[in-house]
């Protein structure tokens, strides 16, 4: 027999029975004390949850899932000038690592060249800078691009970032054919959360649908867009959010794809997604089965689209930094775990566990090693990979999963009513959401309700100090010069023409990959190429909300 | 007779946001916590440059300028908030630095005047009243 609700919460002789009043989520969302069968009423084995790789893959999107392949292991890492962050890939694939993941610094990231002033202080800080073809060949020194999968973390001057890749290809001799991989490209969520923007939407959208229409052509294998969740939960989001202004921006752009002309089937299977992995396991877990069902159904069903490689979400996940902790750093490998497990568990597709050291600075070659033991540990010895979809059926998980799905539902619905994803952002509705996410589970940490381990409970008087990774001045200085070195080689007259057809293409209708790849190539530098599209595009200004 | 009533200014704070960093979460929710404790705040928004910060921190006439970065950025761009202030005689404007900032960095931020520096796990009430001191000592 299933007790009830009621008879758990009942005092027994004048004592509550349980430890708190109320039991919540990381995301604030209520947990009740028990769950069974009249949770789950309802649940329809081959509509809702169908056998692994089978619509609408809520178990997953293989039929062996990790017993046919593991997930990949992809960790993030970009520092300092092309060659040290050339050095640290070498590294991470002779430790077993099995895809590359480039970490851009903020100028490249906002479309500035290294020696622009905006760029004094940051450059090589948070990533490793790009400033021109030259340093893409540097990157990806003798490393054969056919024989690995890069992802590149690039939102607004992602078409430039792309077009340099390929030009490194195409002088290894690799075919575009034979790339693998994939580009963020999602600047949707900047506007909504991560902020790294140059363009206005409008214009912002138009290169994400140009790279979709180039790609499906001449790059088939290529993720042409990593719709993210990570950097909106990152910004405060509960799960819940996290899941449906994704779930939202990835239906905005496949509205967009369609209303360039192009086929659903032809660009919607290489739209990827990018999730994070925060403590709350269950929730976790619940997330992404829910997120693969929604999304089958929503393209099957309001899309039509026909091939089943449209209608399954494929995702890398990261675990959460946000949840990283300064004090008693080494913690932060437990709750690293933990979170590695969600996406184990919730079917990941390739996976980023962060570094003990990351709430302090950029990760060492040492806390990286561990970061990365710990996804070898699970995969080899834990036994977790051994078969798909190991809490299917759970009361619990599925009664979360329906949740999130309905969840998701209501926040379409209010988006839609706001007149679409760009109108909602314009008007600021998904940063409101997510501040006021974030101001709510500060209060949380702040009142005590939300125990984070070394922080508000279980301090130590004497933190013990870590070593961390630093970045010189030095580098700066470097990248400088390997900048003023390409710019005293190149062919002005070259640069200059190849630089004029950007402008006249942006202005015009033709898809603006061809141009901007003979730009790079001509080894016009990247803030170059920003410039002349944003004389072009204009630039986009914040709504700004406290 | 009554005594006169001494009418305490509210204290102004200005939230910024220098260099090219866009993680905003804890500057916004510092803004918050600020607001909600009484005190007015002026948020700047995204990508300041040193001097725009200066310049907005006289025009309003605030007593403290709170500056959040995640970048990595903070040993350059920190020191140009602080010579601006100088430069414009407004070097009692107290500065507080939020962010990720290591250690040793933060000893030398405080060394050149920064009023406090506040690193990951930082409770809000410990940040409010360190503003609430800060301001009032002006």
């Amino acid at each position: 027999m299933i007790r009830t609700q009621k008879r758990l919460q009942e005092p027994r002789r004048g004592k509550p029975v349980e430890r708190k009043g109320r039991f919540l989520t990381v995301s604030g969302a209520p947990v009740k004390g028990l769950y069974g069968p009249g949770d789950t009423a309802g649940l329809d084995y081959d509509r809702d949850l169908g056998d692994p790789g089978r619509f609408p893959f809520t178990r997953g999107i293989h039929r062996t899932m990790y017993r046919g392949r593991l997930w990949t292991m992809r960790q993030f890492a970009g520092f300092g000038t092309a060659e040290e962050t050339n050095a640290r890939f070498r590294y991470l694939l002779s430790e077993g690592q099995t895809g590359l993941s480039v970490a851009f610094d903020l100028p490249t990231l906002m479309g500035y060249d290294a020696d622009h002033p905006r760029a004094r202080g940051e450059v090589g800080v948070e990533g490793v800078a790009v400033s021109s073809l030259a340093d893409m060949e540097t990157l990806f020194d003798g490393i054969p691009l056919d024989q690995v999968t890069t992802s590149m973390t690039i939102n607004a001057p992602a078409i430039i970032l792309f077009a340099m890749y390929l030009a490194v290809a195409e002088k290894q001799g690799v075919p575009l054919d034979r790339l693998s991989g994939t580009i963020q490209n999602d600047i949707l969520k900047e506007y909504i959360a991560q902020n790294e923007w140059i363009f206005p939407p409008e214009p912002s959208m138009r290169l994400i649908t140009d790279m979709f229409a180039y790609c499906s052509e001449n790059v088939p294998c290529w993720n042409t867009i990593s719709i993210s969740g990570y950097h909106i939960r990152e910004a405060g989001a509960t799960a819940l959010q996290e899941l449906a202004f994704t779930l939202a921006n990835g239906r905005e752009y496949v509205r967009a794809g369609i209303a360039a002309g192009l086929d659903v089937d032809k660009f919607a299977p290489r739209l990827s997604f990018f999730f994070n992995s925060h403590n709350d396991l269950f929730e976790e877990v619940a997330k992404f089965r829910a997120a693969r069902r929604i999304w089958a159904r929503m393209m099957r069903e309001e899309f039509g689209a026909k091939d089943p490689r449209s209608w399954m979400l494929r995702f890398h996940a990261q675990t959460a930094g946000c949840s990283l902790t300064a004090q008693q750093p080494y913690n932060n490998v437990v709750r690293t775990t933990v979170q590695a497990l969600a996406a184990i568990l919730g079917g990941a597709q390739s996976l980023h566990t962060n570094s003990l050291d990351e709430a302090l600075a950029l990760p060492t070659e040492e806390t990286v090693r561990l970061a990365l033991r710990t996804q070898q540990i699970l995969a080899e010895e834990s036994g977790v990979a051994n078969t798909p979809d190991p809490l299917g059926g759970s009361y619990f998980v599925e009664s979360l999963t329906n949740q999130m799905e309905e969840g998701v539902r209501q926040y379409f619905r209010r988006i839609d009513e706001l007149g679409g994803v760009i109108p909602a952002l314009e008007q600021g509705f998904f940063q409101r959401e997510i501040a006021e996410a974030a101001y709510a589970y500060q209060q949380r940490v702040e009142s005590g309700e939300q125990v984070v381990v070394g922080v508000n409970a279980h301090t130590v008087a004497e933190e013990t100090p870590v070593s961390i990774l630093r970045i010189g001045p030095e580098i700066e200085a470097k990248q400088r010069q390997r900048l003023a070195r390409v710019r005293a080689r190149r062919d002005e007259e070259q640069v200059r023409r190849a630089l004029a057809s950007v402008r006249h293409a942006a202005a015009g209708p033709g898809n603006l990959v061809p141009p901007v790849l003979e730009a790079v190539k001509a080894y016009a530098t990247l803030g170059e190429i920003v410039d002349e599209l944003r004389a072009v595009f204009g630039e986009y200004d914040e709504v700004r909300i406290i | 007779m009554t005594p006169p009533t001494v009418l305490q200014r509210r204290i102004r704070v200005l939230v910024a946001k220098p260099g090219l960093d866009g993680h905003d979460r804890g500057a916004k929710v510092i803004a918050r916590a600020l607001r909600d404790a009484g005190m007015e705040v002026v948020y700047t928004g995204l990508r300041q440059t040193p001097e725009q910060i200066v310049n907005a921190a006289v025009e309003e006439d605030v007593d403290v300028v709170g500056l959040s970065i995640l970048s990595g950025a903070h040993n350059t761009l920190v020191p140009q908030v602080l010579e601006g202030l100088k430069a414009q005689g407004a070097a009692d404007i107290a500065v507080v630095v939020g962010g990720i900032i290591p250690d040793e960095d933060a000893r030398h931020l405080k060394e050149l005047g920064v009023a406090g520096v506040f690193g990951p796990g930082s409770s809000l009430a410990e940040i409010v009243s360190f503003i609430r001191k800060a301001a009032r000592s002006r």
